[in-house]
């Protein structure tokens, strides 16, 4: 099972990491490796677009709250685009809806 | 007069044990996740929530056997009962107390963001109609059930939904 790990910086200072596939037990260390690589580059406006995600499990959870700690201890921000259901549901039941800004599209992501 | 039937026991549906290694996971969620689909009245969303519920359950156990019992499966089982569909998941570690769980702070408080793990637990119990945590020192036994019937209704006793009887309803064009 690949994960798809696509980053995009053509729209300073953001930079987009899109996901692709299935993020549970066996993907999310590979996420967790490009977030932290990410934020050692100096990028500090992250926006994981998680609209090829069909699964998101409580560690990939995990590892977006792990990378949205990081980022703000450099004054940065870890911001979502989701729309699918079956994953905002995820974060809707866990409450963290309000800890992440959670947008429609990458366009409105980098448009604050 | 046909005979009536007693109250129908569940009936053991799959056996599965896989290694605890991650990359299994996925394999559980997609047969359990099929079965369930192909053989209960279930909306998709339901499917979606006990696939979510079984891959925390096989998260956690493949985390217990690590720690205690490398070598032992996890071990997963569905059963079917007339109203209901459940799915064990059982380990070999060192068994827990649910009751010792620590709660995650509230999402208004700074603290929310130490807690990446231990999400798990409260996810199974919000997404299955029905959560028991069974912890020995033989191993932790999780059981999820969600209820509603088969897909094809054959089975008596069974309450399902037939179209044509249902007043007023008229067959699609």
């Amino acid at each position: 099972m690949e994960l798809g790990l696509d980053v995009d910086d053509s729209r300073p200072p953001y930079t987009v990491l899109a996901v692709k596939g299935e993020v549970d037990v066996y993907t999310a260390p590979r996420l967790r490796e490009k977030l932290v690589e990410l934020v050692s580059q100096g990028k500090h406006q992250i926006v994981v677009d998680l609209e090829g995600v069909d699964f998101l499990d409580s560690t990939g959870l995990g590892v977006l709250v792990g990378g949205l700690k990081r980022l703000r201890s450099h004054d940065g921000e870890l911001s979502l685009v989701c729309t699918h259901q079956r994953v905002m549901k995820v974060f809707e039941i866990t409450g963290l809806t309000k800890v992440f800004s959670i947008y429609g599209s990458v366009d409105d992501a980098v448009a604050g | 007069m046909p005979e009536r039937r007693v109250a129908v026991d569940r009936e053991l549906v799959l056996q599965l044990d896989v290694p605890s290694r991650p990359e299994f996971i996925a394999v559980v969620r997609l047969v359990v996740a099929s079965l369930a689909s192909d053989r209960r009245a279930l909306a998709d969303e339901r499917i979606d929530d006990l696939k979510l519920a079984v891959s925390e359950a096989c998260t956690n156990a493949i985390e217990a056997n690590r720690s205690a019992n490398p070598a032992a499966p996890v071990h997963v089982e569905v059963w079917e009962a007339p109203d209901r569909m459940e799915v064990t998941v059982k380990d070999n570690g060192p068994g827990f107390d649910p009751a010792r769980l620590e709660h995650p702070p509230a999402v208004t408080d700074p603290q929310r963001l130490q807690f990446e793990r231990g999400l798990g637990i409260p996810l199974i119990r919000m997404l299955v109609d029905s959560a028991e945590f069974s912890g020995t020192d033989q191993g932790t036994v999780v059981r999820m059930t969600l209820f509603g019937g088969p897909a094809n209704g054959d089975d008596t006793g069974t309450i399902y939904m037939d179209a044509s009887k249902v007043q007023g309803a008229r067959p699609l064009d």
